[in-house]
């Protein structure tokens, strides 16, 4: 355990580094525009009520298609850049419309005295009405503040680091510990920023005090102190960093993680730099790979064939396979090869369950399906596979539930679902002793496991060639053990990829 | 000093006059009262001097000069205003505030502290005591006063009044009316007070235009609408305070 601590808290340099300049970085954008659009709403009836509209309507999205839809509109673009626009996006509701609320409140026979004495507008907006308004402005910009801290956490699905790494990371591969520290880094750090604007706040109107106490004082210059260190810290990471040769990446799930380990290595024990981009959605990851922000990552030819090439029929393993290369090949994206083990879905039962029904294969399941229950992932139950399955076999579920991954095997091994949409390599399916029920009709898509480069990537020999060596070397066996480690043995990724390499070795 | 000649105001295009055809001439010095009921013009009117509101048709004169040629806001600066809503700045000082008008005419710093002083000794609240304070922590009648100060800071020579002591308690009200006509005297001001206050227009003022629906009933001295009122409504509102007046002096007579 505290070894595993000491390697979570190894992370967090990294991690404070790039979530603080997200942060600030987002906020202080925010505060630029939300400002003055507050200002101009509050001075036209006409562009104010649209104006609330629109950053209503924003926050209104949730924020994890806000993130999906910016890396869209910027062709793929990830990292930082989209995750800085979304979470600006998502920090201008409460800034503009405390703004405005500010603004308004000022009040009315102040105004017209201010006007009276002889103030031109400018004035009036400067001297009096800001300045009047600042408590409630900053009160916004502190809203604004704690929900973008709190919401950087999911830039890591886009590709930029943040404390949502550890969150990420740990979930998927039952880390709590990484979990706790990612969380506890969070919450710290929206306290501690809502607490020096505060303070800060509070020096601005303890300016006008004539006698500074030496008290004030040592808070002013400890305020001030503290602003610098953290501003310097965010800005550090605008240093560019020599790039790596190569940026391997993963989704976020235990087997991702651990074939995006063996990628890095694999690569750094030929002499390359390499970063890694982990937990990334895939729609993201594959944008990326397309254009060359990611170089190299696993991919299962289903996901391919039915997420990008939008088919519905079900050519076969083998016809798959071929599509799918020659389909990526006009993305300029090369298929490497296959690693040997396929990640299919499949229809799985407790195995005393099974037997006690007398079910072996999905058509078995035929006359009984409509009184069982059934969980899948947050996918499967909208994807085309299931559609055709149910068109195949010609039924359906009484209940069909969703479930976040290791809830959903927990659902079934506790006899809350009967059926559930498994993965063939999870290391769940053995602790949990489920039958995979055959596909006589071959409903489900083969999902091979691939390893895709970018065209650039793959244009370099070397690296060509120290891949070449993992094609055809994981066994579904092997990668079904490493995913049991984690997911069921509570071991460490890097336990599990030493287990991995130590299986290959043997081949 | 101002002149008012053939002033109208309409706010929907000339459906209703605010303010009819309208002509007055104060004089350099002269306490003018401008009163009437609620809705009748007056604070239109004072408000057309300033050009916080702008006059339909005819022309004011101020200082002989015409007040649609001059800048709005250099034109405020050098006239001063009090009105009934105080509207100190409360986020800044007491001496803040009175520094106001000679900080946007870009006085010099001692220039402005010196004035500060000034002004304030003559409201009765002296610098040292009351300059640092903030406005809130000031009672209703020093808030005023400090308003007034202000007002007078940049020296203008004239100061436009809209109900001034309207919201006082009568001790305060009549306590500062006293200090204001005696500060106005010395320094020779004119002044334009809104009031709807006969007592008040009497007691202060030189000259008083009695206004109704827009229009200015009469104008006269004190004396004059007390005794020659031209039309039924003057007759009708200087009544009150004739009979107030009458019933103190038979209360005095009679101990």
């Amino acid at each position: 355990m505290s070894d595993n601590l000491r390697e979570q808290l190894l992370l967090l340099p990294a991690y404070f580094q790039g979530h603080l300049l997200l942060t600030l970085a987002a906020i202080s954008m925010g505060v630029l525009i939300s400002v003055p659009l507050g200002v101009w709403a509050e001075q036209s009836a006409r562009v104010k009520r649209p104006l609330l509209a629109v950053v209503s309507i924003i926050q209104t999205f949730p924020s994890l298609a806000i993130l999906a839809l910016v890396v869209a509109l910027l062709g793929g673009r990830i990292g930082f850049l989209p995750a800085f626009i979304a979470l600006t996006l998502y920090s201008m509701l409460p800034i503009v419309r405390n703004t405005v609320t500010g603004l308004e409140s000022v009040s009315a026979s102040v105004i017209d005295a201010a006007k009276g004495i002889g103030m031109s507008p400018n004035q009036i907006l400067r001297e009096v009405k800001l300045p009047l308004a600042m408590p409630v402005i900053v009160a916004g910009i502190r809203t604004a503040m704690v929900w973008t801290v709190g919401l950087a956490t999911l830039s890591t699905l886009v590709g930029a680091t943040s404390f949502g790494n550890y969150i990420f990371t740990g979930l998927q591969t039952r880390n709590l510990v990484a979990v706790m520290v990612g969380s506890l880094a969070s919450a710290s750090l929206a306290v501690g920023l809502d607490g020096l604007v505060a303070s800060m706040q509070w020096l601005l109107e303890k300016r006008s005090e004539a006698a500074d106490s030496a008290r004030l004082k040592r808070i002013r210059l400890s305020v001030y102190g503290i602003t610098v260190i953290i501003v310097s810290l965010a800005l550090y990471g605008l240093i560019p960093k020599p790039r790596a040769d190569f940026v391997v990446a993963g989704k976020p799930f235990t087997e991702q993680y651990i074939m995006a380990g063996l990628l890095a290595q694999e690569l750094e024990e030929a002499g390359f730099s390499v970063e890694q981009r982990l937990g990334m959605g895939t729609a993201v990851v594959y944008e990326a790979i397309r254009n060359g922000t990611v170089d190299v990552y696993v991919e299962y030819t289903g996901t391919v064939w039915a997420n990008f090439m939008s088919r519905e029929s079900n050519p076969g393993r083998e016809g798959i396979r071929s599509g799918v290369v020659e389909f990526l090949e006009e993305q300029n994206v090369t298929t490497v090869g296959f690693t040997g083990f396929q990640n299919r879905y499949a229809l799985a039962m407790r195995r005393d369950r099974a037997l006690e029904l007398g079910v072996t294969s999905i058509e078995d399941l035929i006359p009984i399906a409509a009184e069982l229950s059934a969980g899948s992932d947050l996918e499967f139950f909208g994807r085309t596979e299931w559609f055709r399955l149910r068109d195949l076999y010609n039924m359906d579920f009484a209940d069909k539930l969703t479930f976040d991954v290791s809830l959903m095997y927990t659902a079934v091994a506790e006899r809350q679902v009967d059926v559930i949409s498994a993965y063939t390599t999870d290391g769940r399916v053995a602790a949990y002793d489920l039958l995979l029920l055959d596909d006589p009709r071959n409903a489900l898509l083969a999902y091979d496991a691939m390893i895709l480069a970018s065209g650039n990537a793959a244009a370099q020999p070397e690296f060509m060639q120290v891949l070449d060596t993992l094609v055809d070397s994981i066994p579904d066996e092997a990668m079904r053990q490493a995913n049991r480690l984690v997911d069921v043995d509570g071991e460490s990724i890097t336990v599990a990829l030493e287990y991995l390499r130590g299986e290959m070795a043997k081949n | 000093m101002i002149e008012l000649k053939n002033v109208q105001k309409s706010y929907d295009g000339g459906a209703t006059l605010a303010v009819a055809n309208t002509s007055l001439t104060i004089e350099r010095g002269e306490f003018l009262g401008l009163i009437g009921a609620s809705g009748c013009g007056k604070t239109t009117t004072l408000k057309m001097i300033n050009r916080l509101e702008e006059p339909s048709s005819g022309e004011i004169l101020v200082n002989d000069r015409n007040v649609v040629d001059q800048n709005p806001e250099q034109l405020r600066r050098n006239i001063g205003y009090v009105f009934q809503g105080i509207g100190l700045f409360p986020h800044r000082t007491v001496a803040e505030n009175v520094a106001a008008v000679p900080r946007l005419l870009q006085w010099s710093a001692g220039d402005i502290r010196a004035r500060c002083e000034e002004c304030m000794e003559m409201v009765g609240l002296p610098f040292d005591e009351y300059g640092d304070r903030s406005p809130s922590q000031l009672s209703g009648g020093q808030q005023q006063r400090i308003g007034v100060a202000r007002a007078l800071a940049a020296r203008p020579e004239v100061v436009l009044m809209d109900e001034p002591f309207g919201a006082l308690d009568p001790i305060t009200r009549s306590e500062l009316q006293e200090e204001f006509k005696s500060i106005q005297q010395n320094m020779a001001l004119t002044v334009v007070m809104v009031t709807h206050d006969m007592t008040e227009a009497l007691l202060l003022a030189d000259r008083i235009a009695v206004m109704r629906e827009g229009v200015v009933l009469q104008i006269g001295t004190p004396k004059e609408l007390l005794n020659n009122p031209s039309h039924d409504y003057v007759r009708d509102i200087v009544a009150m305070p004739r009979r107030r007046a009458q019933r103190l002096e038979e209360l005095m007579r009679n101990e």
